[in-house]
């Protein structure tokens, strides 16, 4: 008799920045890709990033071809009297057949469940539903049929919460890790006069100067606030106010107040999320590159096809890949990260 | 010096937020003693928003601090925890969405289930970004809107018209350090090098935050537990005509150590009509606050920012 392995096979859901970016994830193994449109309905809404209409049908095209499915983000936070261009985006994701949306504000929810009842919503990182009965608001208002988890969670917390909502989780497992609640942060536009909610953007480029001395010491700022300063030849990720190092009366020296610049990596972790109850694994990084993406999620497609059959996942070359070479389980691992 | 204004039917209301900082408990309950017999605020608003393991503290002076309030003709409403995760969090919210004797400000998403089809508020950490939410959540129950911080002038007024048709209050923070992150870790522990369950309570040190400075010395942000706050203090004393105007009839102040009975004074007569936009401002810089004003958000500019209001100037 063979043992029950606790879990089922779960989807590998994959970043897609661009068009090639969503076919090479595609081809190296994604069960769904998510991506955004070409303005601030998304949280990455970065020059040089996303789709417009036609390539997104173009894309959904491809991707169903290849039983890939096709999320589209539409997860930021519509001002009141910008609210067409966010109802745009939903009517154009329901005209083209997209697989799910994925949403984080109430307004955007609503119109999306009213007005697309057959659509699938799930419910983004972005609305900061960090507790069972969050949660359940917005299955009960929305049919939302999939929560994707803030990174802040131990793993017996997303099996707790898992026992108690009706719908599925995703969590995400590999890649960049800011460290305030998403959808609750507003450094950026404190900053830079561009939102995190409502442009879609965190530490925009455009606002970051590099500074350089006599020395080579390289100063960064966000705006006019310096968030880091690195010596010659140190590795510098790239700079957000909540990776940055700090002065305060109760530390002797310069510290990063809030987290060291490390990525998330939870290989080590995935058979325990997917007891947990988590069935769709998420990696981040719209931003990153097609090589990148094509390591990452080939390396993450056969973890999960090895970990099914029973097999090491054998995920040991990530760490290269990762910010700064340097990663963290983050609060997934344990509450000491608190 | 006296300024002409047009007064409408509603002089609006100056409100009292909720204490964000971990104050010692005798210092907390007298705070609130003198608001109840001093203050020009016609509600306050009570309970622990940030942290879940201090309101254990607080909780022998509740009962006597609210009857002084109501006693001093205040509204008492019970604001819910923002951030909420933990097992202790969540039994926080619920037992004060279960108290059914007093009006409560939902503050993330468990709150709004817990208070949906009963009349309250909705705290400034539930994203209440467009009308859509709003009437969205109007038609759940929710009264009054205290929106994020970082909503523009732009999207108050647009509120501010849908909350008309829908028979709703609309309130702004308008003075104190401005919330602008959560996070589940304890940046106050993590400065005393410690984590969140064993902090110790570090964060009362620090009763108006934790100062965290840039590398060339100049202060940035405040940390308040798993808060990140701005460094300068909000004043909208100067645009309190243009968002009564634009139908804003709430107006918020974030308690600090500083003289809070003159802040509400200070407001109360800007409010009227019988304070200029400068002489407001005038006072309040006598508060020796230690940080400067901001009031970027409300133009659309970086948070940090000040802009002389454009009506500012006394006739």
């Amino acid at each position: 008799m063979t043992e029950e392995p606790g879990y089922r096979r779960p989807e590998l859901v994959c970043p897609a920045g661009t068009p090639a970016g969503l076919r090479t994830a595609v081809d190296a193994g994604a069960d769904a890709v998510y991506c955004g449109l070409q303005n601030e309905t998304n949280a990455r809404n970065f020059p040089g990033l996303n789709f417009t209409p036609a390539e997104l049908e173009q894309s959904i095209a491809y991707a169903h071809a290849r039983a890939a499915k096709v999320l589209l983000a539409v997860n930021t936070f519509p001002p009141a009297g910008r609210f067409a261009l966010w109802r745009e985006a939903i009517d154009l994701a329901a005209r083209l057949g997209v697989d799910a949306m994925i949403v984080g504000d109430i307004g955007v929810a609503d119109y999306a469940a009213r007005t697309h009842p057959q659509l699938r919503l799930h419910l983004s990182v972005q609305a900061g539903a960090s507790s069972p009965e969050a949660i359940r608001f917005y299955c009960q208002e929305f049919g939302i049929k999939r929560v994707v988890l803030p990174r802040i969670l131990t793993v017996p917390e997303i099996a707790d919460i898992h026992s108690q909502i009706p719908c599925e989780i995703e969590a995400f497992i590999f890649g960049n890790i800011g460290m305030m609640a998403e959808g609750r942060c507003s450094l950026t536009n404190y900053a830079t006069g561009l939102s995190t909610n409502m442009d879609g953007v965190c530490s925009p480029a455009a606002h970051v100067h590099y500074e350089e001395d006599a020395d080579r010491n390289l100063t960064i700022k966000l705006g006019p606030f310096t968030i880091d300063r690195f010596a010659c030849g140190e590795s510098a990720g790239y700079p957000t106010i909540c990776k940055g190092r700090y002065l305060c009366g109760a530390k002797p020296a310069a510290y990063y107040a809030f987290e060291e610049p490390v990525s998330l990596n939870l290989s080590a972790l995935l058979p325990d999320l997917m007891r947990a109850g988590v069935t769709a694994l998420k990696i981040e990084g719209r931003q990153r590159s097609r090589a990148y993406v094509r390591a990452v999620v080939s390396a993450f497609r056969r973890a999960v096809d090895a970990i099914m059959e029973g097999r090491d996942p054998g995920l040991a070359g990530l760490l290269a890949l990762t910010e700064g070479h340097r990663e963290t389980e983050g609060a997934f691992g344990g509450k000491t990260w608190r | 010096m006296m300024v002409e204004m047009k007064v409408d039917a509603q002089p609006g209301e100056i409100t009292l937020g909720p204490v964000l900082f971990n104050w010692k408990p005798e210092s907390w309950r007298d705070f609130y003693f003198r608001i109840a017999d001093e203050a020009p605020v016609t509600a306050v608003y009570l309970g622990e928003t940030v942290c879940s393991k201090r309101a254990v503290l607080f909780e022998p002076y509740y009962q006597t601090v609210a009857e002084r309030l109501a006693a001093g003709g205040k509204t008492i409403v019970f604001s819910t925890l923002s951030e909420v995760v933990l097992k202790l969090d969540r039994n926080l919210v619920e037992s004060v969405c279960a108290t059914a004797d007093h009006l409560v400000e939902a503050n993330d998403g468990s709150a709004l289930l817990a208070l949906q089809g009963r009349p309250h508020h909705i705290g400034p950490f539930v994203n209440v970004y467009n009308e859509r939410t709003l009437g969205f959540l109007a038609g759940k129950g929710a009264r009054n809107f205290c929106l994020p911080p970082e909503v523009p002038a732009t999207a108050i007024r647009a509120l501010c018209a849908a909350a008309q048709g829908l028979g709703v209050s609309i309130e702004v923070q308008v003075f104190g350090r401005i919330p602008l992150a959560l996070s589940a870790r304890c940046y106050h522990a993590r400065a005393h090098g410690r984590i969140k369950d064993s902090c110790q309570f570090v964060c009362d040190n620090d009763a108006d935050g934790l100062q965290l400075r840039m590398l060339d010395g100049r202060p940035f942000l405040t940390v308040n537990g798993i808060q990140t706050m701005s460094h300068d203090y909000l004043n909208l004393a100067a645009e309190l005509p243009e968002l009564r105007a634009i139908g804003v009839s709430r107006f918020r102040l974030s308690p600090h150590t500083c003289d809070m009975i003159e802040v509400a004074t200070i407001f109360r007569a800007a409010l009227d009509g019988r304070l200029s936009s400068a002489d407001a401002t005038a006072r309040l810089q006598a508060l020796s606050l230690g940080a400067p004003f901001s009031n970027g958000f409300y133009y659309g500019k970086p948070g940090f920012t000040w802009t002389t209001a454009p009506t500012a100037a006394a006739p």
